[in-house]
């Protein structure tokens, strides 16, 4: 079992980010649960999303302590929740943002990428509220490995409410800028 | 006849139950919002909209309306719906007990939410647990296939000729009701098939007037309606176990029945658990075992009516048993508990604790059913808070 | 001694602003301190500054009490700028300059 824990903000796409990753999971077989858990419901709030994955029907209803990988969209939670809590030895740190973000030295596999630009370049949502979940998902892709890059284009096509073909190139500039640190 | 074409397609819990109402070919809605049951009708409200499913969709501004109008239009012979959640069920509370009296069978999804103060709005069995001397049956829910499983089995075994009660399907907070997980989409012709239409045997009817719960003196049949009402609930055990095997049959399903026995065969120590906390129950068996421990889990998905017999054979050799309960009700113990050892008295020497765990959806974890399974092998009878005071 | 659902909680420390998605900006030049902005705000967070140095419409206006916007607890609902009989409020994007 593969276990995922998004960290964002009310607005930002977290939930939508947890429930696309999961869609493009199960698009390739797997059984997948998703969650979100809200403090209160309102944009800008810390906002916390659970999705697992396995080949087998998932029985685990927690919440995930101890996450393979967390995926980061707004790095100024940074300084109000310990996003890597838990995280397994060797797990997967993805952040949105750039190289000397996000300091470890807990042998953790740390991933950038400027999700917010290039969301901005696709005209996906302002400058205040960019919504960054498709490109943090094209570049969760590459660098997990845990789903395919087709499935995740799939996904979102089916759940993105508008701007498709943004989506989908967010997802594939995100692909290709990711760099593991 | 079964479904040629499985379609399985991720959804949450809300969702599953909104579509078991269009297969359920509800023809009636009456809901009011209250998180987090709001996607339901929200759901709802979209396909009576869009035409997908055929009801009557009526805007109310409370739930004790929400139930009024939801019970006013079943006795017209209208299969009926309507859904709430925590002080939701609360303010309904007077026109539940008129619903059942009047031997109408509504069907309520409930999805579990706690009781404030403080203001919570998360997973707590409190809401439906209080309303279980309401004359309604209960259906507690594990899983968004059950979600919405439930609602045809559930209208089946309420519309029954010798049930006529209404029926309330549980699904936890944000566990269930904003979970996105696969569910297999039931057929809709072989859903009509399985559930027919309502053919409520009184209703009302312009050319043949009738009156509903007038006075009732106390030589005419008060006691003998009320045990009426408390022999049919306890007939729906057979019904509820004939009906489960034609849906089954129907939709090659494994809806369980009235409780599910899981790794009991064996078992020396059990745990007895109701609603979505008891698949980390039993992932939390499976570790266990692993390790060599005899330990099971009995999962109650029908608690009105209590299935005594059901339990009673689910917990021959054991040496400890404790129950769960997600709620708080301040009586000697916890309700489930209550029930269960009722149905044991003079019946076992087993010792069985009490479990009080999950208020206000204080989130229920594999370690938290490890403390759980060692308490019972400690030994002894006694009621125990579980991950309380303190991390 | 009980266990009480109560809680002390004030917020006047605490930015409760964070979250904003647009700020409103008074434009004095057309204010004329009619205070239906500090009367509408659903939050407390327009103030109420006695001495103000701020621009006005006419000069009989300049020394007027006039109202201004606590930007710690201002949540942007946009209510003041609605209210404004004058037009004197402007919702701007967080993020923009103004």
């Amino acid at each position: 079992m593969y276990e995922i824990r998004f960290h964002g903000r009310g607005g930002q796409g977290a939930v939508t980010a947890s429930k696309m990753l999961a869609m493009a999971a199960f698009k390739e077989n797997k059984w997948v649960t998703t969650f979100p858990f809200y403090g209160t419901e309102r944009r800008g709030a810390p906002v916390t999303a659970f999705t697992r994955i396995d080949n087998v029907k998932i029985e685990l209803r927690s919440q995930i302590y101890e996450p393979d990988a967390v995926i980061l969209l707004d790095k100024s939670l940074l300084k109000l929740v310990n996003v890597t809590e838990g995280l397994k030895p060797n797990g997967l740190v993805l952040i949105n943002g750039k190289k000397g973000d996000f300091e470890s030295n807990n042998g953790f596999k740390v991933a950038y990428v400027d999700a917010t630009s290039i969301a901005l370049k696709n005209h996906l949502g302002d400058p205040s509220h960019p919504i960054v979940n498709t490109a943090i998902l094209g570049a969760f892709s590459k660098v997990s490995g845990i789903v395919s890059v087709d499935s995740m284009k799939s996904a979102v096509r089916d759940i993105s409410p508008s701007k498709i073909n943004e989506n989908v190139n967010a997802i594939e500039e995100a692909y290709e800028e990711v760099e593991v640190a | 006849m079964k479904a040629q074409n499985i379609t399985r397609e991720i959804m949450t819990g809300n969702e599953a139950v909104a579509t078991g109402v269009k297969l359920a070919r509800v023809k009636f809605i009456s809901a009011y919002p209250i998180t987090p049951q709001t996607a339901i009708v929200e759901k709802l409200a979209e396909m009576v909209a869009n035409n997908k499913i055929n009801a009557k969709f009526i805007e109310v501004e409370s739930e004790h309306s929400a139930m009024a109008s939801t019970m006013t239009s079943e006795i017209t012979g209208i299969r009926s719906f309507t859904a709430s959640s925590s002080h939701g069920i609360l303010y309904m509370h007077e026109m539940l007990h008129w619903v059942a009296g009047s031997r109408l069978p509504v069907l309520m999804a409930v999805v579990n939410r706690a009781i404030g103060p403080p203001w919570n709005i998360w997973a707590d069995q409190t809401d439906s647990i209080t309303q279980r001397d309401t004359g309604w049956m209960q259906v507690y829910c594990e899983s968004n296939q059950e979600a919405m499983d439930s609602i045809l089995l559930g209208y089946k075994v309420a519309e029954n000729k010798n049930v006529m009660l209404p029926i309330m399907s549980m699904q936890d907070a944000f566990t269930l009701s904003h979970t996105s997980e696969p569910v297999i989409i039931r057929d809709e012709s072989d859903a009509y098939d399985y559930i027919g239409d309502l053919n409520l045997p009184f209703s009302i009817d312009l050319k043949n007037p009738l009156g509903y719960g007038s006075l009732m003196p106390p030589d005419g049949p008060f006691m003998e309606l009320k045990k009426d009402m408390r022999d049919s609930m306890y007939r729906a055990l057979d019904v509820v176990k004939e009906e489960t095997k034609k849906f089954n049959d129907k939709f090659n399903a494994d809806f369980p029945g009235l409780i599910e026995n899981f790794m009991m065969e064996d078992a020396d120590y059990a745990l007895i658990t109701m609603g979505s906390m008891s698949s980390t129950g039993k992932y939390t068996v499976r570790k266990l075992r692993e390790k060599g421990m005899k330990v099971g889990l009995i999962r109650i998905l029908f608690y009105r009516p209590f299935p005594a017999e059901e339990i009673l054979k689910s917990i021959r050799g054991l040496k400890g048993l404790g129950v769960l309960d997600r709620s708080i009700t301040f009586g000697q113990r916890g309700a489930v508990y209550e029930d269960v050892v009722t149905s044991l008295y003079n019946k076992t020497d087993i010792p069985i604790k009490n479990y009080i765990i999950g208020l206000g959806g204080r989130d229920i974890r594999v370690k938290d059913y490890e403390r759980m399974y060692e308490g019972l092998m400690e030994g002894g009878d006694s009621m125990e808070w579980i991950n309380v005071g303190g991390k | 001694m009980v266990m009480t659902p109560t809680a002390y909680y004030p917020t006047t420390n605490i930015k409760t602003s964070s979250w904003r998605t647009s700020k409103p900006v008074i434009d004095y030049s057309k204010c004329t301190r009619c205070m239906i902005c500090w009367k509408f705000c659903p939050d407390v967070a327009i103030d109420i500054n006695e001495n103000p140095d701020y621009e006005a419409p006419a000069d009989r206006i300049k020394k007027m009490e006039a109202p201004f916007i606590d930007y710690d607890h201002c949540k942007g609902c946009g209510i003041c700028a609605n209210e404004c009989p004058f037009d004197a409020i402007e919702m701007v994007r967080e993020g923009e300059n103004k």
